[in-house]
């Protein structure tokens, strides 16, 4: 089997927490004085991949860290089934929402099992150690993404979209109902990115888990979301279903990208095509 | 994997308990192993070489393994949390900081076997402060060179005002000119059951928060999204750094590049979870103190030199390899 193709083990995984529900209550995020997020409210659909687009610097990866709370609101909360997570102790967020950052750096030599193995970071203590529910976790995680073959392989002598896949291994071991996923595919191959993707749908779908992925490639973003938030300037301009949200008018205002939509007739989604001027 | 990892611990523990035989054997008189180890299980106070191991070597011996101990791992803790191999607590100005305040402290009469390693501690954390705000203050913030310039000339800086201090003062003052070269000789009498008690707490924090510093080196998001509590970690593992390295500088005196040249030792051995290298870097540590302490009685015998000039020898070179092979 060719080394970037997905196997199709079922990722399935027991001891998943169903999926909470997740809002965004009018929240400000600042950088020192300058906000870069107000007054911003969101609500999630859960089990379901959410994509956020919009242009560089509209505040999509700062409203992610800020729901991931690695970056701290100044008013407004996130809410966790309706409880604020910036109030709740860091090691309880983690067992239901993991996150990759943007851009992950592993420690020098370490590896894939080794890393794979930190998404079971919140769920053990000094007391609590290795069991085997951690084992089964680091394995399913590792069938699903298909990286058993470099298993002891360290991180720093692995191709970009086969480094990225151990990446997405870590956080599905956390086994997480919640995930958050910063860019998980820019800069990669498109059929890196498809697997990729291909990958994270079924997680959210065969799992019922729910999946906010910051994203750049605006037609794998259609091809593959269920639902899509459009931020400018640190504010939502749009969000819904794919077939609603993802339109030529959508695209020039939040974008000011020209563009033709057109539908797939196979799958039934939106493409768009830039215009270029003569 | 890992238990094949761990299995170095097996080899590592008796390894610890023969370089430490051999270093007692070692000395102005050398006596067999044999001996040596008759002294330590069966002794006999009748014997003049078993009054010599107890009273001289075995304290040597101790101290020395401790403030390898401590070094190595505040170096790996430096190292893991900074994520800079070149991060030690000799390049990075503490051990002239510790070894500033110790001086200034005798020279105003602050000399109390409780005082050294709490002022060795404030130097420690004052002069990682100093060189922290010069190298961030830098076009290009903190990075492993700025760091290590701006511990440079920390260090000189410390290093100039100790030797005035030094001067002032020449005759009451000789005893810590050799402690300031870095030296398993002398004792200072219940100065080592203080400096013990810091390094028993530094090492306790260093161990409980071993597992973190692993999932802290993927950076600050990731490990938040782990469910690590960055900002306290940090502050722990300071503590723990600032601790280890203060109780090292009251045992042996500012003892450059163990912190540096262990840690990366370690990696090679038992790989990069910090659950292992921390207890790994104890023993190493503690085992390449030995070792350097018996060279500096060995190679010009009878004439013992400095152990700390024998650390530099080796680390230096280490040093530059690194800077080679890794930035």
């Amino acid at each position: 089997m060719p080394e970037d193709t997905l196997n199709s083990t079922m990722i399935v995984g027991s001891n998943i927490r169903p999926a909470p529900t997740l809002r965004v209550d009018n929240i400000r995020v600042a950088y020192g004085n300058t906000p870069i997020i107000d007054a911003l409210s969101l609500d999630i659909k859960s089990g379901a991949l959410t994509a956020i687009i919009g242009p560089n610097g509209c505040g999509k990866s700062t409203l992610l860290k800020a729901m991931a709370r690695v970056l701290p609101v100044q008013s407004g909360h996130v809410l966790l089934n309706a409880t604020p997570i910036h109030d709740m102790p860091t090691r309880e967020v983690a067992k239901t929402m993991a996150l990759l950052p943007q851009g992950p750096v592993a420690p020098e030599g370490l590896r894939v099992k080794e890393l794979v193995a930190q998404g079971r970071f919140p769920h053990r203590s000094l007391i609590r150690q290795w069991s085997r529910d951690d084992a089964e976790a680091v394995a399913r995680a590792m069938a699903a993404t298909d990286i058993q073959a470099f298993a002891d392989r360290p991180i720093d002598a692995l191709s970009g979209g086969q480094r990225q896949r151990v990446w997405i291994a870590m956080v599905l071991a956390q086994n997480t109902p919640v995930l958050f996923l910063d860019e998980p595919t820019t800069f990669l191959d498109l059929k890196v990115q498809v697997d990729l993707m291909t990958l994270l749908r079924r997680v959210a779908h065969e799992d019922g888990r729910t999946l906010v992925v910051v994203m750049h490639e605006l037609n794998v973003a259609s091809a593959f979301a269920d639902q899509l938030v459009m931020m400018r300037g640190g504010a939502v301009i749009a969000q819904g279903a794919v077939n609603d949200v993802f339109t030529q008018d959508n695209l020039l205002s939040v974008f000011d990208l020209s563009a033709r939509v057109l539908m797939d007739p196979e799958s039934g989604r939106p493409v768009c095509i830039p215009q270029v001027s003569p | 994997m890992t238990g094949m990892r761990a299995g170095v611990f097996l080899f590592a523990i008796p390894g610890l308990a023969f370089v430490f035989a051999w270093h007692i054997a070692v000395g102005a008189k050398v006596i067999p192993l044999r001996t040596v180890v008759e002294a330590l299980v069966a002794y006999d106070e009748t014997l003049f070489d078993h009054v010599v191991i107890r009273d001289l070597r075995v304290p040597r011996a101790l101290i020395g393994a401790a403030a390898g101990a401590g070094l190595a791992v505040a170096g790996a803790l430096m190292q893991g949390v900074t994520r800079n191999p070149l991060a030690d607590p000799g390049l990075l100005g503490l051990l002239a900081g510790a070894s500033f305040l110790v001086v200034l402290g005798s020279f105003a009469g602050l000399s109390a076997p409780s005082a050294i390693p709490a002022l060795a501690a404030v130097g420690a954390l004052g002069a990682a402060a100093l060189v922290w705000g010069i190298a961030s203050a830098v076009p290009g913030g903190a990075t492993p060179m700025t760091l290590v310039l701006a511990g440079a000339a920390v260090t000189a800086f410390l290093a100039a005002l100790t030797a005035i201090m030094l001067l002032l003062d020449e005759t009451s003052f000789d005893s810590l000119r050799v402690w300031l070269t870095g030296t398993l000789a002398g004792t200072r009498g219940a100065t080592e059951i203080w400096a013990v008690a810091w390094l028993a707490l530094g090492l306790t924090v260093a161990l409980s928060a071993s597992r973190q510093v692993t999932a802290l080196a993927m950076g600050d998001d990731a490990a938040t999204g782990l469910g690590v509590n960055v900002q306290k970690l940090r502050l722990a593992i300071l503590l723990s750094v600032v601790a280890l390295t203060a109780s090292a500088v009251a045992l042996v005196g500012p003892m450059g590049f163990v912190g540096l040249v262990v840690p990366h030792i370690v990696r090679l051995t038992v790989g990069h979870d910090y659950r292992l290298i921390v207890p790994g870097a104890a023993l190493g540590g503690a085992i390449f103190m030995l070792l350097a302490d018996i060279a500096a009685r060995m190679l010009l015998a009878p004439v013992e030199i400095s152990t700390g000039l024998i650390t530099a020898l080796v680390g230096a070179p280490f040093f530059v390899w690194l800077v080679r092979a890794r930035l």
